[in-house]
């Protein structure tokens, strides 16, 4: 079975807020569902199929009934931040086997109000097999991309200044979008000034800590086609999480080297195909490695590809997250796969802010890495088509 | 000037039951790793199944403790410290901290040899933690 051509995304909301002290989780959740199903032109009752995964406080069970929803197909994968990528192909594959016609998937958190952020140790719970073999050493968000970073520069020469061009590109969209949570252009020598946080990265290389989320809405074709708004076909996905392979760990890749090959096979579509890419940015070589992998240039050339503005809408060969991406835009949740689909959707309806719409988007990808790229990660890719 | 090592209070790991000789061994100073009997893989961390094959045969074996850096960085954020992967001469590799030295000149390839720290703090005192320190000349 495949699911291209099979499912629709008919509905797409990022909440505009970047703060959000006196709204819960639940409360963000609830919004962002409400926006996409208006987006859509589809209601609460409409909906058959729920996603989250494990930023939804209580999980599927608690969201069903909190969102008042009536079911029959549910799934909360958690892939951290990739998760969203990888629900929007199980919801079109819950659609093509008749499991629901309408799937809502909804993600949501305030790591910045709650005071989280990427340079404290990570929280996990009990019984998890690796922590007793990591957590003493002090893991963090930061530096464990960091470590995949130093091992990068040291095969292929990768520069802090080619990781610096990612952040100059975020940030020449991020100008356009009223929402971004920074909206100041940088230059490259702005990155390698600012502080270093775990070498080789700087503040700058460095994702935002936001609060919102976001919503999607997948639908069957038929009902897509009696929507009013521009439709997006579903053309093929990929997913892979990659671990330390029991100590034959190798941080020069991630699972994106998986995951991109079964999306474009079965889109029927290669890397040249793509007209927009939304790349998830946790950190700036995040970006680099997953283009590498997903095979937009050649293993080890990231930091050439990345360089003199080759990202930048209008500019450069390949535009890649043009709301800011996590770097400037909304890192909700500490997990951007959701904004990733939806600023993809916005290129393919032509409703990119105008300053970065792509011309003739007709096809484009999302991708997300969701966990640690040193430790434990899901690569979820995505390739979408306007019809 | 450099940027000079400081005890840090590491985070106290959580027992299983599977582990519990390494935990021993590693309080008198010995890191133990697992090589399977049946495809003769060692790997890392210590699991009752070989990852590599599934085999249930796994041994406990002592590493001689000694490997060269694979990646690292130093967190400079609040006290600084070195997170690094370190390849054992057995092959596995390994999350660690480097330390005992000036964190500035950590760098891959750098030969280390294995040395155990206290996690915990004094009121609360944990199993001992295989970090790594730099070999001389």
């Amino acid at each position: 079975m495949t699911i291209k051509g099979m499912a629709y995304i008919a509905g797409a909301f990022e909440h505009p807020t970047r703060k959000a002290p006196d709204k819960s989780v639940a409360v963000l959740h609830a919004e962002c569902a409400k926006g996409a199903l208006e987006d859509a032109g589809l209601t609460f009752s409409d909906v058959d199929g729920y996603f989250c995964a494990g930023d939804a406080p209580g999980g599927v069970l608690s969201m069903v009934d909190y969102l008042g929803l009536n079911v029959r197909h549910v799934d909360g994968t958690d892939t951290g931040g990739s998760s969203y990528i990888a629900h929007v192909s199980h919801a079109a594959q819950a659609i093509a086997s008749g499991k629901c016609n309408v799937a809502l998937i909804t993600m949501a958190g305030r790591p910045r109000s709650e005071g989280r952020s990427g340079v404290k140790q990570k929280q996990v719970g009990a019984n998890v097999p690796d922590t007793p073999f990591e957590l003493p050493f002090g893991p963090t968000a930061v530096n464990e991309y960091a470590m995949a970073t130093m091992r990068h520069m040291y095969e292929y020469g990768t520069t802090s200044e080619q990781l610096a061009w990612v952040k100059v590109a975020a940030s020449h969209h991020a100008q356009h979008n009223p929402n971004a949570m920074l909206r100041d252009l940088v230059t490259v020598e702005d990155v390698l000034s600012s502080t270093m946080i775990a070498d080789p990265l700087h503040k700058l290389d460095c994702c935002v800590v936001s609060d919102g989320g976001g919503a999607l809405v997948i639908v069957k074709p038929e009902i897509a086609k009696s929507l009013k708004r521009p439709p997006v076909r579903v053309l093929g996905a990929g997913e892979a999480p990659k671990g330390l392979l029991g100590g034959k760990t190798d941080l020069t890749y991630s699972g994106a080297v998986w995951s991109g090959p079964r999306a474009f096979e079965e889109a029927g579509v290669t890397p040249q195909d793509i007209k927009y890419a939304s790349i998830y940015d946790s950190f700036t070589i995040t970006v680099l490695m997953q283009l590498e992998d997903l095979g937009f240039c050649k293993k080890g050339e990231g930091g050439r590809f990345v360089a003199d503005g080759n990202l930048i809408s209008g500019i450069g060969k390949l535009p890649i997250n043009t709301d800011g991406g996590g770097l400037n835009n909304n890192h909700p949740a500490s997990r951007g796969g959701i904004v990733k689909v939806i600023e993809a959707v916005r290129q393919l309806r032509g409703e990119a802010n105008p300053q970065v719409q792509v011309k003739n988007c007709n096809i484009a990808l999302a991708h997300g890495t969701g966990g640690g790229l040193a430790t434990r990660h899901g690569s979820a890719t995505l390739i979408m088509e306007r019809v | 000037m450099g940027t000079t090592y400081q005890e840090r209070s590491m985070t106290i790991p959580e027992i299983h039951p599977e582990h519990k000789e390494y935990w021993d061994a590693a309080a008198v100073g010995k890191l133990l790793v697992k090589q399977c009997d049946s495809c003769g893989e060692f790997h890392y961390y210590p699991r009752v199944l070989c990852p590599h094959c599934m085999s249930d045969k796994t041994t406990w074996v002592e590493a001689k403790g000694t490997g060269s850096i694979y990646t690292y960085s130093v967190m400079r954020r609040g006290v600084p410290y070195a997170i690094a992967f370190v390849e054992l001469d057995e092959g596995p590799r390994m999350m660690t901290n480097i330390v005992d030295c000036d964190l500035d000149t950590v760098h891959i390839n750098q030969r280390v040899k294995v040395v155990f720290k206290q996690s915990g703090d004094q009121d609360n005192p944990g199993p001992y933690i295989p970090c790594f320190t730099p070999v001389e000349g």
